[in-house]
């Protein structure tokens, strides 16, 4: 064959084998393509094997025009083999694909107590402004929970906590009762602090969470157990303006960066000065709604501790000075979710817990 | 408290509206509850940061009318036809109003009547239906009649209850008024703190809206003088004056009892007082005009009973079984702390509580003989409690009223009564005054306010707040002296009153005005809570196994704890802590046991959950051998019951949770908290079912046992029908729990050698324990043997009856060098021999 003739077969070649290649639709028919045209008995490797019987100048361009056919060859093989390859994925993941709308495998799953997550908050809001948490007990003496805190006996602000006593016997004006706050353990704990050192007693800055309990009929708003969180700063430089700041800064952790606050006199005979901590309403903004009633939301009282209670607790009220305030967990809970009864909380019907 | 808007003004001039007044008040510490607005125009919303209610009267369509003429309806007995003429022209009104009977058919009338005339349209309470619904005003026939418009009622205008009648109007006013412009009011509704008992009255209002404002208190005018001359009608012994300070009596003679006028009929309405007579509607107006309550006495009945001698009043402490019947009809048994006011013939009246029923005014009294006195609030609030009769006057009476009001109120009141009744005073006073308050002195500082508020101010603006509130101040230097007004009790001498007049300079000042500034006092001495953190991870560890904290009330009855103790167990006799006054028995006793709380718990819930995992931390109560003070001891109760998983629409485990279920969750908890030495042994529990019950033990103590319940206590709770599952319970004594728990534990390295694996199968007498046979496998393996592990046990014929075969997988570790098959088999070997050895086991092939 003249020089001509191989190159215009070869060039016949490559386009057989394109041809052929196009039509292979499956990895099996790339293989036997690929034994039928770039094989050792393939029609351009034949044009490799008779190289020799060419003349030297021949030999160099057919050699070269062969290599050419091989080289596309192989590329277009690789390229179908890997198109063929994708195309086998795409189909086997098509084969698999699931109903994603159906439900996920339930999980059995554990979870806190809604108020214990609430207190676990307000622990950590008021750790990080250094009040350390003093829990002390729900059974208490009169003298704990009213006397020492500058609640005479038979003074009218114990109609403001009406109380469950213990049968305990004749302990004339010294009865057990159940605590009607948690204030007994501001005395407590600035007893245990002043005892230290009665002469400079250290400051006092502490959360006190726990049980209340209050003599009355339950309803959806009240509770005759409640939890309650009272805090206490006592030291020597302690004022109402740090009481305002620290009582923002808690309502804005809890409530949101712009929160608007206020502080409105009122009367406890434990504080004085004394007042009713207030929250803008986060539902309606402030415009007033069936929650809130005016836009304002009572969130909980304080004061300025009295003189008598800091006395009581063994800190000289001409050098020392305090505040205290109280907070309802639960009453926090109820306006951030929404919970219209407070009886929900101890009754521990699943259906609620569940929804924390 | 109820006080109307038009009183407040009485006495103040603020130029404050309706809602500014609200939220005046609500600062300084007497919070409005709720505003009722009687005819005025309603505030926009959002302006008032309480609640509003009430009705707005329609200027053009609710306005004053007079009546000309009354007719009678041609074909109704109970209906009258009115002539009237409301500004622009007549009109022929249709209505039932029994009080204008007595004018039907007279004629034109000499004076025409002044009335509350609402036009087609208008918007007004329904007179005729219960509790307030609104209504407007439609074109209608009544028997013929065409009847678009009406008079009104008090309650139909939103004034008070009364629908008996028609509102007459007594004040001078034009045809064609709105009525708003007349009769309009707002009602506010405040609660009083027992330290504001001095703002219980108009005046007190006012006095607090006046220091607030800066406006200068205007005083019942004329101002109160007490009668001229010398009193000879009665004479006062006062046995302990530490519980009478003081006691004022007064005398009006040729009283005629009749209604009050309109005026103060209305106001007592709106305050929330019933008007009676013009007599006891002058006390009680006396009461809440200036605070002092004051009793009427029929001074007749008491000349009768001293025989024509001199009236004597006595105050003195009932004897014991001492009775009086009060003027409500009830005969009430008193005891020996009841104060009462008493004549020679014997007791008169329950001091500052209620008056007894002989000597009450009737409409045949002539002559009143009026008392103002100072009771002890402590004494008084006592008395009405144990009375069950709180009144206005006991609510005064029990907070505190200052003896100095006592001759104020009975001056006003006989001026009221001479007034309203016709009656002439008689001269003078009786005051018996043995005991009057010293009014406190209080010297307080620039320096004091700084250091309790946190604020600067200068002492004459300090001085200037407080005689705002009528302290009489003196200024020296930075130091503001202020003698207490005698109109208030609740500033104390000493470093409590500082206290006291501190908040008051704040309260004028405004809490609004002083600034925010966070503490920067030092920390305090920091403490660790080990108590609080044990008590959280034991909650996250529990969490974690996937159980539901729950809270339950202290409250319990030995009727549901028993329920733990089936029939032959040997009770728990154990006293309860028991509430005095409980309101129901089932908030009687407190608890001793958390379990019981938790299995209740589950009981409840159990009828809406298929699988229930639950847990409480929290105390329970015991009294000690003494009366008084009970332990609380903290104890975990763990209740599991039903599905181990929850069915989804794949293949679950659903079958019941068991023994080992609840074994596992205290495993994981005992093990979360690092507790060493930990093991489980057999026990007996009266709530748990005999073969399936252990007691829980670190290092040789018992820290609470758990199981299954007891077929018998189980069978006490009411679990439906389709629950069946076994219920699983445990206890644990928190308190003897914690302190096993080491502060810190170690950790061992992550292994870098690999570990040869190998199984382990023998056969054992049923006896031996696993536990047992685990803690020889791993004796004998020591060190190299890092990990047993049990993975099978079965019984079968073919191993032979009381025999057991148990398969365990072992892990051999050495941490620094990969082992030889040769020591691995040489530890199998030692191990196998131990089991053969100890326990008569053999290895199964
Ligand atoms: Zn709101």
């Amino acid at each position: 064959m003249s020089e001509l003739d191989v190159l215009k077969e070869l060039e016949s070649m490559r386009m057989a084998g394109l041809e052929a290649l196009a039509k292979v639709e499956n990895e099996d028919a790339l293989q036997a393509w690929r034994t039928a045209f770039l094989g050792r008995s393939a029609p351009v490797m034949q044009v490799f094997q008779k190289l020799g019987s060419y003349a030297a100048e021949e030999r160099k361009e057919i050699g070269q025009a062969a290599n050419e056919v091989k080289v596309a060859l192989e590329g277009a093989y690789a390229e179908r083999l890997s198109e063929l390859k994708e195309r086998a994925t795409a189909a086997a993941l098509a084969s698999e694909s699931l109903d994603v709308t159906l439900p996920g495998r339930p999980v059995v799953q554990g979870r806190l107590h809604p108020d214990t997550q609430m207190l676990r908050e307000l622990f950590s809001v008021f750790g990080e402004m250094g009040f350390q948490v003093y829990r002390s007990r729900e059974v208490e003496t009169d003298e704990f929970n009213f006397q020492l805190l500058n609640f005479p006996v038979g003074h009218p602000a114990r109609d403001m906590q009406d109380t469950y006593f213990i049968e305990a016997g004749e302990r004339g004006d010294n009865p057990i009762l159940l605590r009607t706050h948690t204030s007994p353990g501001q005395i407590h704990a600035m007893q245990e602090a002043a005892a230290t050192n009665p002469t400079n007693p250290p400051p006092v800055r502490i959360v006190l969470p726990g049980m209340a309990y209050r003599y009355e009929q339950t309803d959806a708003r009240h509770e005759t157990q409640f939890d309650q969180i009272e805090g206490l700063a006592v030291g020597p430089g302690i004022t109402f303006t740090n009481l305002k700041a620290t009582l923002s800064d808690l309502a804005r952790r809890l409530f949101g960066e712009n929160v608007r606050t206020r502080f409105r006199a009122s009367y406890f005979p434990f504080t004085e000065p004394s007042a009713e901590f207030d929250i803008e309403c986060f539902l309606c903004g402030g415009k007033g709604c069936p929650v809130c009633g005016g836009g304002w939301l009572e969130i909980g009282g304080c004061g300025m501790v009295h003189p008598n209670v800091l006395r009581n607790g063994g800190y000289d009220p001409e050098r020392y000075s305090g505040f205290a305030f109280g907070l309802g967990p639960q009453r926090i809970a109820m306006l951030r979710y929404g919970i219209n009864d407070i009886r929900y909380f101890w009754e521990n019907d699943l259906r609620f817990l569940e929804q924390f | 408290m109820l006080a109307p808007l038009s009183w407040i003004r009485e006495f103040v001039d603020s130029g404050l509206t309706v809602a500014e007044i609200a939220h005046l008040l609500t600062m300084a510490g007497m919070e409005v509850e709720g505003v009722q607005i009687i005819g005025l125009p309603m505030p926009e919303p959002g302006t008032v940061d309480t609640k509003v209610s009430g009705l707005a009267w329609d200027r053009e369509k609710i306005v004053v009318a007079e009546i000309y003429e009354v007719m009678p309806h041609p074909n109704a007995d109970r209906l009258v036809l009115c002539r009237l003429y409301d500004g622009h022209e007549e009109h022929i009104v249709l209505t039932g109003a029994p009080n204008l009977f007595e004018y039907k058919g007279k004629g034109p009338l000499s004076e025409p009547l002044k009335v509350a005339y609402a036009k087609e349209g208008a918007t007004l309470y329904d007179g005729h239906q219960p509790g307030w619904v609104l209504t407007t005003l439609k074109k209608t026939k009544i028997r013929g009649v065409d009847s678009d418009s009406m008079v009104c009622s008090e309650k139909e205008l939103g004034i008070s209850e009364e629908h008996e009648g028609i509102l007459f109007l007594d004040m001078d006013c034009d045809p064609g008024t709105p009525l708003a412009d007349v009769l309009g009011d707002a009602v506010f509704d405040i609660k009083l703190l027992p330290s504001y008992a001095r703002c219980a009255s108009m005046v007190g209002l006012a006095r607090e809206i006046g220091a607030m404002t800066g406006n200068l208190l205007k005083r019942p005018a004329p101002p109160i003088m007490p009668p001229e001359g010398k009193a000879d009608f009665a004479k006062i012994s006062i046995n302990d004056p530490q519980l009478n300070p003081r006691f004022v009596l007064g005398l009006i003679r040729d009283v005629k009892i009749g209604p009050s006028p309109e005026l103060i009929r209305r106001r007592l309405k709106m305050a929330g007082i019933r008007a009676i007579n013009n007599i006891v509607d002058a006390t009680n107006y006396v009461m809440l005009e200036i605070g002092q309550p004051l009793h009427a006495f029929d001074y007749d009945v008491l000349r009768e009973r001293a025989h024509g001698g001199k009236v004597h009043i006595i105050t003195r402490s009932a004897s014991k079984g001492e009775v009086l019947t009060t003027l409500d009809g009830v005969e009430r048994k008193l005891d020996e702390t009841t104060v009462l006011v008493c004549d020679e013939a014997g007791a008169l009246s329950i001091a500052g509580v209620m008056g007894g029923g002989e000597s009450e005014v009737t409409d045949a009294t002539k002559s009143v003989l009026l008392e103002g006195a100072a009771w002890n609030m402590i004494n008084i609030r006592r008395t009405a409690k144990a009375q069950n009769l709180p009144s206005e006057a006991s609510y005064r009476f029990s907070r505190g009223v200052h003896p100095s009001m006592c001759d104020k109120g009975v001056s006003r009141a006989l001026e009221l009564m001479a007034e309203w009744s016709g009656g002439r005073v008689a001269a003078g006073l009786v005051d018996e005054y043995p005991l009057p308050p010293v009014s406190p002195l209080i010297e307080i500082t620039t320096h004091d306010v700084k250091r309790w508020l946190g604020i600067s101010i200068p002492a004459d603006e300090i001085a200037a707040l407080l005689s705002r509130l009528e302290f009489k101040v003196e200024l020296s230097g930075d130091a503001i002296r202020a003698l207490t007004p005698d109109h208030r009790l609740d500033i104390e001498e000493g470093v409590a009153g500082k206290a006291e007049l501190i908040e008051e300079v704040a309260r004028v000042y405004g809490y609004d005005n002083i600034p925010e500034a966070r503490m920067a006092d030092l920390l305090p001495p920091q403490k660790s809570n080990i108590e609080l953190e044990k008590d959280e991870r034991v909650r996250d560890l529990l969490v974690a196994a996937g159980l539901q904290e729950v809270i339950n009330y202290r409250w319990t009855t030995p009727e549901r704890e028993s329920r733990l103790n089936p029939p032959g167990a040997e009770p728990d006799d154990r006293p309860y802590v028991k509430i005095a006054n409980p309101l129901a028995y089932e908030k009687t006793f407190l608890r001793h046991s958390v379990m019981a709380s938790v299995i209740d718990t589950a009981e409840r819930n159990a009828r809406n959950r298929a699988r229930l995992a639950l847990f409480e931390i929290g105390p329970v109560f015991l009294h000690g051998e003494e009366p008084g003070l009970p332990e609380e001891k903290k104890h975990l109760a763990i209740v599991l019951a039903g599905q181990r998983e929850i069915s989804g629409w794949q293949a679950a485990d659903t079958a019941a949770m068991d023994f080992f279920d609840l074994k596992g969750v205290l495993e994981e908890l005992l093990n979360g908290l690092r507790l060493p030495d930990v093991h489980f042994e057999a026990g007996r529990h009266p709530a748990f079912h005999p073969g399936k019950c252990a007691r829980i033990m670190v290092g040789g103590k018992q820290v609470g046992s758990f199981g299954e319940l007891h077929p018998q206590v189980r069978s006490r709770y009411d679990w439906p029908a389709t629950f069946k599952a076994p219920v699983l319970a445990a206890d644990v004594d928190i308190d003897a729990l914690y302190p096993l728990i080491p502060a810190l534990f170690q950790t061992t390295d992550t292994p870098t050698f690999p570990p040869v694996l190998e199984d382990l199968a023998i056969v054992v007498d049923e006896k031996a324990p696993a536990a047992e046979i685990a803690k020889l496998i791993k004796q004998t393996g020591g060190k190299l043997l890092t990990d047993v592990r049990l993975f099978d046990l079965f019984r079968s014929e073919q191993i032979g009856a009381g025999k057991k075969s148990l398969a365990y997988s072992l892990t051999y570790q050495a941490p620094d060098r990969t082992l030889k098959d040769e020591e691995v088999k040489q530890l199998r070997g030692k191990i196998i021999r131990r089991l053969e050895q100890e326990l008569g086991a053999k290895l199964r092939s």
